[in-house]
């Protein structure tokens, strides 16, 4: 393997990387306050179909991004309702999210566009193209450096940026403000919360609304930047992925930057090699595929660094006498 | 005292939630520019008018009833098994080991094999997160999500590296030999001059799902074992008390339920494709919690509602085939149902508590 | 005369068809402490909840310093100046102590500036009020005591001068306990004004100025504590003339049935919760364990019932049984010959959306009786049920409602049913008339009393040193995990148990402080030694 390669790989890697990035934080934002969410995968489809319909119809990218976000933010309310205002089963109520978005999407995109549950190819100007860094061509042909700059960093979209830049960005607001205390205290005990004299169903709403934004950022990049279009179940898993590298990251956000960019390596290996042969074994690219879960299975077991996730997580919060 | 009468939790809040569907679904379709009036009609034509039509309908109930019953076991345990579509895809694969590797004289002998080979694989699927949640307290839920995700990977590979006949094209085992041939309703209830269910796939393996709806209303309300997966999901703490191990019941109760969810791919492996194919679930695992949630978790329960989802999807197909309106259409009405039976059960529950309070109180 | 600190004026709150607070009107003036005292469920919780803005008053009026005010929210209450330390403590417990305290009051949406002032803040009232608590240190890795103090703190950075104390004792050592008032003592010198909630006369005696006593939803009296006594209050709380008398003939002991040596239990939070005790209970005798709640006895009747890990050895009628592994559950106790009424039948006793037929067999479910073939004979269980039903005279006599529909009398005399008439060797009895009402309570003692005179042994737990002096044939004190001595009924009195509940054995010779300072120190260095071990 040489060196371009391992770029490439690499390159790929922060590509795949980026919709899980999004959607683990998502996650992250939900389940810190105490919110479990299943529905991730539901949210970015839904903001996927919607962004790339949008785009199509005005031309216009940052409208597709916009559609996607109100989108997600839509599931978001329904989730909240189920889970904040009526305090029910937040697994169930995500599930059902799940299986309202992949009715939904083919249902309208076959009413819109009659492509059998796709949405047209999206021209380039309807979806996020590259940004290319300065000098990037210029310094190309350093060695070692030079492909690095140019071709790994430089060149995505700014949602893959903007991805990124979500990490530090969700360290400060969860560790650094005051929302951030009151948003993981009401995920560990909302009792003390609520005896503060802090709004419990806001602080929790809030969180799911973030939630449903970051989703549709996944959603939108996923059908305007990474592909062009939507096409019936794009979204193929990356929800559950995304809440399996947040279990990996032991809900925290660096964690989840290393998380995810391990299982979108995984991806970026499986999507490039069908098998890897290290000499007679050969590791079957089904095996690259199912990774992921079977390392989350394994860190659930608490067999290596136990996660343990939020204590108020799941249960809604009942006043008591 | 109990907030309302029984019959109202039982029947009224499962019909109104449905109710609420329905008209969620109804606007659906006129959104889409269809009438929903036309479109109910053509679903009672194609699914319920016609022996061909009860032939699909009764096909698809018998996959929902084996997982709703799944799910319906592990929620008196207090447990949401959503791995029902894994344990089923591996299911599958006993079945298919089952009818491949043994030479069976007759198919009343081969679905005793492919039944013992779907529940125990089956089985042995949530096994490992049951296990987990009980010893290490590991999220039942999450880790049946990721055992779906997994058993997929599995059965993929099997497909396409081992059981793939040498030469096919299509991950796929080879066709089950003649003797597994399972009677379908044609098969059973054709007169000479009179042929009934023409080319639908409903099969013997129906009988087996009412059986085991019987035998789980037995299970649950009259053994010892039905007893304490009751008391373990009502209070953890008291079946404590009462020297009911939580891991032994845990354990249990999912082998059960990992159990019925295998023996769903008789009916999809051995009654319908006849050879196991990648991707025979179809989805029939998750449509188990709906089933399981609209049926209360009482088997009879899950008996009507696995029809009317069987009645669901036969007529979602039809509508699929002569109107605008895609199949998805019932993964919508599916959805709305787990919504507001699961998720939403409050905000039906809570203005008729007030109603049943209010009515008492005018009663005293 | 200045103006109370707080003024309750004419308040009311029902929930459903439960009057838990009816037409209640208190006044305390400021710099004092006043002691709200009652039985459980007299409407103590729900006053305060309402103080504090949990729950929307009915009816009536609330004044703070002379002014009206409405307390909708929690935010409002503290913004009148008013604390609450809850009896569950409402504290983050992954969270650092500053964190805990500055959350909700923080100033600005930067939390340094915030932590900064907290910090600064928390050294002035630590000097103040005698109040040392690690401002770093987790709230999980603090004990009971100190986290209480967090909950103090948390209500003073808020400038709260009118702190209401939910049942504050309940969770405490008596050394704790001690060190919690002089606490209190030191905050009314400096002018706040407490209001104390309990259900323990000795320490409304001991601390309070005034107090006021709550019976079923209405206040009974409001008194200067100079000018009442225990006797007077106890009156006042319960509503006529204490002190239950059981007709009983005196025991006649026979064969040692249960015995229990070096018995130690260690809970899932890895404290050692029983620390090596011996018991006997024999046959034809009531033991009764008195003790102040979280000293050990709760530990001690699960293990003995088999749903706690233990270690040490008990022996059965001679027989040695495991304390751990398998034949350690609750049905191997049964089988051998020790049935259990538990201390909390709603979590444990019953499940409480069984029917009352069901609840008959729990615990019992697997006897071969009940069974018909491979199916449970249900016909026979109810039948069963009904009888038992009536012999318990459970009312209303319907096997087939639900527990939960049942008052706490009737369901703990389904429990007793189930259990008594099993005709155990031993009988473990945890807390058997808590939330009964009067008229099941007299019938429940009977039903044991009759168990002992039948010849079989009976081990009792109970917070009510009432309960326990009427019944038992002999007392054994727990304090602290440990078994402070035995003393027979007839030879002892409420002072000398509630001496040695507190952990004292004899007369204390120098001042009383001196010794529970004495016991505090020696649990803190115990304290330290688990942590570093």
């Amino acid at each position: 393997m040489d060196f371009l390669t391992i770029i490439q790989i690499l390159d790929s890697t922060i590509r795949l990387a980026t919709p899980l990035l999004l959607a683990c934080l998502a996650g992250l934002y939900s389940e810190r306050a105490g919110i479990f969410d299943i529905g991730l995968e539901g949210k970015m489809l839904f903001a996927a179909f919607f962004s790339a319909a949008i785009a199509y119809s005005t031309g216009s990218v940052w409208l597709g991004l916009l559609a996607g976000i109100a989108s997600s933010l839509v599931l978001s309310v329904v989730h909240g309702l189920a889970s904040i205002t009526f305090r029910g089963n937040q697994l169930i109520s995500g599930v059902a999210i799940n299986f309202l978005a992949a009715g939904m999407t083919v249902l309208v995109a076959q009413d819109w566009f009659k492509q059998g549950g796709r949405t047209p190819s999206l021209p380039d100007e309807a979806r996020f193209g590259p940004i290319t860094f300065p000098f990037a061509d210029a310094l190309e042909n350093v060695p070692i450096l030079g492909p690095i700059y140019s071709e790994l960093l430089s060149g995505h979209s700014l949602l893959v940026y903007v991805a990124f830049a979500c990490v530090p960005l969700t360290w400060w607001v969860l560790f650094r403000t005051r929302f951030g205390l009151r948003l993981r205290a009401v995920g560990e005990n909302p009792a003390a919360v609520d005896t503060a004299g802090v709004s419990v169903v806001g602080l929790r709403y809030a969180a799911v609304m973030i939630c449903g934004v970051l989703c549709g950022i996944a959603g939108a990049y996923l059908a305007t930047a990474l592909q062009a279009g939507f096409v019936k179940d794009m979204t193929a898993g990356r929800g559950f992925i995304a809440l399996a590298a947040l279990i990996f990251a032991k809900w925290r956000p660096w964690y989840a930057l290393s998380a995810t960019l391990l299982f979108g390596f995984l991806q970026a290996i499986a999507l490039r090699y069908q098998n890897i042969e290290l000499g007679n074994f050969v590791i079957p690219v089904q095996f690259m595929d199912i990774l992921p879960y079977i390392l989350t299975v394994v860190i659930l077991a608490g067999f290596v660094g136990r996660a343990i996730p939020p204590r108020a997580g799941g249960e809604p919060y009942v006043k008591e006498r | 005292m109990d907030k309302m009468p029984q019959w109202a939790d039982v029947v009224l809040i499962p019909l109104i939630s449905l109710i609420l569907a329905a008209i969620l679904s109804a606007l659906v379709i006129l959104a889409i520019g269809e009438n929903p009036i036309d479109a109910f009609n053509l679903m009672v034509q194609g699914a319920l008018m016609r022996s061909a039509g009860w032939g699909y309908t009764l096909y698809y109930a018998t996959n929902f009833m084996f997982t709703g019953l799944a799910v319906a076991v592990a929620f008196h345990a207090r447990m949401f098994n959503i791995g029902g579509e894994g344990q089923a895809m591996l299911g599958g694969l006993g079945v298919a080991l089952a009818c491949l590797y043994i030479p069976w004289p007759h198919w009343s002998l081969a679905i005793i094999g492919a039944t013992v080979g779907a529940a125990l694989f089956g089985a042995a699927w949530a096994y490992i997160p049951a296990i987990l949640q009980a010893r290490r307290g590991s999220h039942i839920v999450i880790t049946t999500i990721m055992f779906n995700f997994i058993a997929a990977g599995v059965l993929n590979y099997l497909l396409v590296n081992m059981l793939r006949p040498v030469g096919a094209m299509d991950p796929a085992t080879a066709k089950f030999p003649e003797a597994t041939h399972l009677p379908t309703f044609r098969d059973m209830f054709s007169t000479a001059d009179n042929i009934m269910f023409r080319g639908a796939p409903a099969n013997v393996t129906f009988f087996i799902a009412i059986a085991a709806c019987v035998l789980v209303w037995y299970l649950i309300w009259r053994t010892r074992l039905g007893y304490e997966i009751r008391a373990f999901g009502h209070s953890e703490s008291a079946a404590k008390y009462a020297g009911i191990s939580p891991v032994r019941i845990t354990v249990i109760a999912m082998l059960i339920s990992g159990a019925l969810a295998g023996l769903m791919s008789i009916n999809t492996t051995m009654g319908e494709s006849e050879r196991l194919i990648l991707n025979s679930t179809e989805g029939a695992g998750f449509i188990g919690i709906a089933v399981a949630l609209m049926g209360r978790s009482h088997p009879f329960g899950v008996f009507l509602a696995a029809i009317l989802f069987g009645f669901l999807y036969q007529g979602g197909a039809e509508l699929a085939l002569w109107t605008n309106i895609p199949r998805e259409l019932i993964v919508v009405i599916q959805a709305l149902v787990i919504l507001f039976t699961g998720a939403l059960d409050n905000m039906v529950r809570m203005p008729l508590e007030k109603l049943f309070l209010a009515l008492r109180r005018r009663d005293a | 005369m200045t103006a109370p600190a707080i003024e309750l004026k004419g308040i009311s709150k029902a929930f459903g068809p439960v009057q838990a607070n009816k037409d209640i009107s208190i006044s305390v003036q400021p710099g004092t402490i006043h002691g709200i005292i009652g039985e459980n469920g007299a409407g103590k919780s729900t006053l305060m909840s309402i103080l504090y803005g949990f729950y929307k008053a009915d009816a009536g009026e609330i004044f703070i310093k002379g002014q009206k005010t409405l307390i909708p929210d929690s935010q409002a209450a503290i913004s009148a100046g008013i604390g609450m330390v809850f009896q569950h403590f409402k504290l983050v417990e992954n969270f650092t102590v500053l964190e805990n305290i500055i959350l909700g009051a923080e100033d600005g949406r930067l939390l340094r500036p915030s932590l900064a002032k907290a910090r600064k803040e928390l050294k002035h009232l630590a000097e103040e009020y005698e109040l040392n608590v690690d401002p770093d240190a987790l709230i999980e890795n603090l004990s009971v005591g100190h986290q209480q103090r967090v909950e103090i703190l948390k209500a003073l950075y808020r400038q709260a001068d009118i702190l209401i104390l939910d049942e504050p004792t309940g969770v405490l050592t008596p050394a704790e306990a001690d060190q919690l008032f002089r606490i209190l003592d030191r905050l009314r010198e400096e002018g706040k004004t407490i209001i104390l909630i309990t259900h323990k006369l000795r320490e409304i005696m001991e601390i309070t100025d005034t107090v006021s006593v709550m019976r079923r939803g209405q206040m009974t009296a409001t008194v200067k504590t100079s000018d009442t006594s225990p006797q007077e209050l106890a009156e006042l709380m319960v509503g006529r003339k204490v002190l239950l008398r059981v007709d009983k003939k005196p025991a006649t002991p026979g064969e040692v049935v249960l015995e229990v040596e070096n018995l130690r239990v260690i809970d899932d939070k890895g404290v050692e919760r029983v620390k090596g005790i011996d018991l006997t209970v024999r046959a034809g005798e009531i033991v009764g364990i008195a003790g102040v709640a979280g000293n050990g006895q709760s530990e001690l009747l699960e293990v003995l019932g088999g749903f706690a890990e233990g270690t040490g050895t008990i022996r059965m009628n001679g027989t040695e049984i495991p304390l751990s592994g398998l034949g350690a559950d609750g049905q191997a106790r049964r089988e051998a010959g020790i049935c259990h009424v538990p201390e909390d039948r709603q979590r444990e006793g019953l499940i409480m959306d069984y029917t009352a037929w069901e609840n008959t067999v729990f615990g019992y479910h697997r006897n071969p009786e009940y069974q018909s073939g491979i199916l449970m004979d249900n016909a026979a269980i109810q039948t069963e049920a009904e009888a038992k039903m009536e012999r318990f005279d459970v009312r209303p006599p319907d096997p087939k409602l639900a527990a939960k529909n049942f008052s706490g009398g009737n369901q703990q005399k389904i429990v007793l049913a189930r259990e008594i008439e099993r005709n155990p060797d031993l009988l473990l009895v945890g807390q058997p008339t808590r939330g009964v009402d009067i008229g099941a309570i007299e019938f429940i003692h009977q039903q044991i009393v009759n168990l002992r005179d039948q010849g079989k042994a009976i081990l009792l737990v109970s917070v009510e040193l009432d309960e326990i002096l009427s019944l038992s044939d002999r007392i054994a004190v727990m304090f602290d995990g440990h078994i402070m001595g035995e003393r027979s009924p007839d030879q002892t009195d409420e002072k000398e148990l509630g001496l040695m509940m507190a952990g004292i054995t004899q007369e204390p010779e120098g001042d009383l402080a001196k010794v529970v300072d004495q016991q505090f120190a020696l649990q803190e260095q115990e304290r330290e030694g688990e942590a570093n071990g």
